[in-house]
């Protein structure tokens, strides 16, 4: 638990304001950011038109014709200090992921990089569970923290080929889930057969920042056959009872 | 009773995509949203043909268009930079326009004088089936649109007109889409604090040009390098559109209708709503500068802005004067009345 700090107020331009509570990777502070998000969803002020939670800030993309700044900060201000702030999390999940070839591309360099056996590597990376703290660049990716210290490793200096739809990655003492085939910086070690966009589905988005993600990893064969049933709708992940 | 028509792509230049207001609500999960470039051109053209205004429409680029109607008469109207427009290969009065295209007859949009983007926006509703709510196209991500990708020949949108009486060839009185660039107007932040004093007046002073690298999802401009004072790297936080950031070369980079949602590089200011379309109209080569305004400026100049387009689109019929009785015979106009 944690007292709701005083957050900044940023302009980005005269329909965005951004409520900044640190400038960290940081549970608590994401945490600050998740309860303001839900605050303002579950009573939206007039004007307000979409949140954009991530690490440590919330944008609030809003109607200045509807809403001036003032009375927008004003909204957001009461709103943090009516909330009560907890770093508990949301669902933990086991997802599955693939950290043999073809699709862990990167992982014998990120092993030699790092000084680790690939064993260890996914080991470091399945060991504890990662939280979610926000979606961002591309439909359904997911941006984890709480990557251990010994899988921090630098972004490339220059992206890599196009990684695979499901690419797991990590770089920056992060790792990320990207459901889009597309070029990246960061280090690819596995692959998951859950689809973290699925429009058929009743909830075409099922993981919620703040959710944990408890890597489990799986063979090529098991690989398939629960990308096959993804493909079909199903949700392969499978909540975790503790 | 209104029949099934269709408006068919004869042909279409690269990056022709249909954009409706834009696929909202879905920024938290990392869907852009996309929606069109020049927000204010889009909405005229769909105010004129009688449809709500972020209603879907084509957003026409530098490669132009040609199109024309199938099965009974659409009415279209044209709106956004001076572009160019024939009808059966007569050449129309230059600017906003609206007119009933028959059965067979084409409609051509090329290039003109200046200006990026115009719409093409169909009486009616255009039906293709919407992602999360939305008709917007997202080609880097193959959402909404025809399968997520850019219009291309052969292309047959499905039109539900409404039940309107065909209109005269009219020319959309729209002075407010006149927009020379010149001075764009921004909102610091929200990293300007990432800035020193100097390089706060380097950016708003310039001047800058729009390069060859302009495109939906992002501006990049030449002008003076920037230095930052803490960094480049920031914790990826929310992009609005317009956003300007500056990545670790120092060279600013306006982030458009396509931009990602998220990213990870100081944003120095953020051009205001009213400006976005006035900029992305400029064509590579053009300079400018930015003016610093605060954000009850900003607001104050979208205000002005929805009082322009709640006041109601004027239509101007062209009238015999304007053109020679053959012109007008061939196009099947005489005294604004359409002959069946």
């Amino acid at each position: 638990m944690s007292l709701p700090t005083t957050p900044r107020f940023l302009d980005a331009g005269e329909t965005a304001l951004v409520v900044e509570f640190g400038d960290v990777v940081d549970p608590v502070i994401n945490a600050q950011v998740l309860a303001l998000d839900t605050a303002l969803r579950a009573d939206p002020p007039k004007g307000v038109r979409e949140c954009v939670p991530t690490y440590r800030s919330l944008m609030i993309h809003y109607d200045p014709l509807q809403i001036d700044r003032a009375r927008l900060v004003d909204a957001a201000r009461s709103a943090v200090a009516d909330t009560i702030v907890s770093a508990t999390v949301g669902t933990t999940w086991r997802f599955p992921c693939c950290y043999e070839l073809p699709f862990a591309e990167d992982l014998d360099e990120v092993a030699g990089l790092l000084k680790l056996s690939r064993d260890e590597v996914v080991r470091l990376h399945t060991g504890t569970p990662l939280r979610v703290y926000m979606y961002g660049f591309s439909p359904g990716q997911l941006y984890l923290g709480g990557v251990p210290e010994r899988l921090a490793i630098s972004r490339r200096a220059e992206p890599r080929p196009p990684q695979p739809a499901g690419g797991v990655s990590i770089a920056g003492g992060l790792s990320v889930v990207v459901p889009f085939v597309m070029p990246t910086g960061w280090y690819v070690i596995g692959c998951t057969p859950e689809r973290l966009y699925a429009p058929e589905r009743d909830n075409p988005f099922f993981i919620q920042p703040g959710d944990q993600l408890r890597f489990e990893p799986v063979d090529v064969a098991t690989y398939h056959a629960l990308a096959e049933r993804a493909g079909r709708g199903e949700v392969v992940a499978r909540k975790s009872a503790a | 009773m209104s029949q099934d028509a269709s408006l068919r792509i004869i042909a279409a230049g690269p990056g022709t995509t249909l954009q409706d207001g834009g696929r909202h609500f879905y920024l938290r999960y990392g869907i852009t949203a996309a929606g069109p470039m020049d927000a204010l051109a889009h909405a005229t053209a769909n105010l004129a043909v009688g449809n709500i205004s972020d209603a879907t429409a084509i957003e026409v680029t530098l490669g132009g268009i040609e199109v024309t109607a199938d099965g009974a008469p659409l009415t279209l109207a044209v709106a956004g930079g001076a572009f160019a427009v024939t009808l059966d290969g007569r050449a129309l009065p230059p600017g906003a326009l609206i007119l009933t295209l028959e059965p067979g007859a084409t409609f051509r949009i090329r290039a003109g004088e200046s200006g990026a983007w115009c719409y093409l926006a169909v009486a009616g509703r255009i039906k293709v089936p919407p992602v999360l709510g939305s008709n917007a196209t997202h080609t880097r991500t193959n959402f909404g649109g025809i399968d997520g990708r850019a219009l291309r020949a052969g292309d047959v949108l499905r039109v539900e007109p409404p039940d309107i009486a065909a209109v005269p060839l009219g020319v959309i009185a729209a002075p407010w889409l006149d927009r020379p660039p010149g001075i764009i107007r921004v909102v610091l932040g929200p990293q300007d604090d990432y800035f020193a004093q100097d390089q706060i007046a380097a950016f708003r002073d310039g001047p800058w040009t729009v390069s060859t690298k302009a495109d939906r999802m992002a501006f990049f401009i030449d002008g003076p390098t920037l230095t930052h004072a803490k960094g480049y790297n920031i914790l990826s936080d929310g992009i609005a559109m317009g956003a300007i950031q500056v990545p670790g070369n120092g060279r600013p980079i306006v982030l458009m209708a396509d931009r990602q949602s998220t990213g990870g590089y100081p944003k120095i200011a953020t051009v205001i709503g009213p400006d976005l379309g006035r900029l992305a109209q400029a064509r590579a080569g053009t300079s400018f500068r930015f003016e610093i305004v605060s954000v009850e400026q900003a607001v104050a100049a979208r205000r002005a802005e929805a009082d322009v387009l709640a006041r109601g689109i004027v239509i101007e019929p062209l009238v015999r004067t304007q053109f020679s009785s053959e012109f007008l015979l061939g196009l099947n106009l005489i005294d604004g009345v359409v002959a069946r």
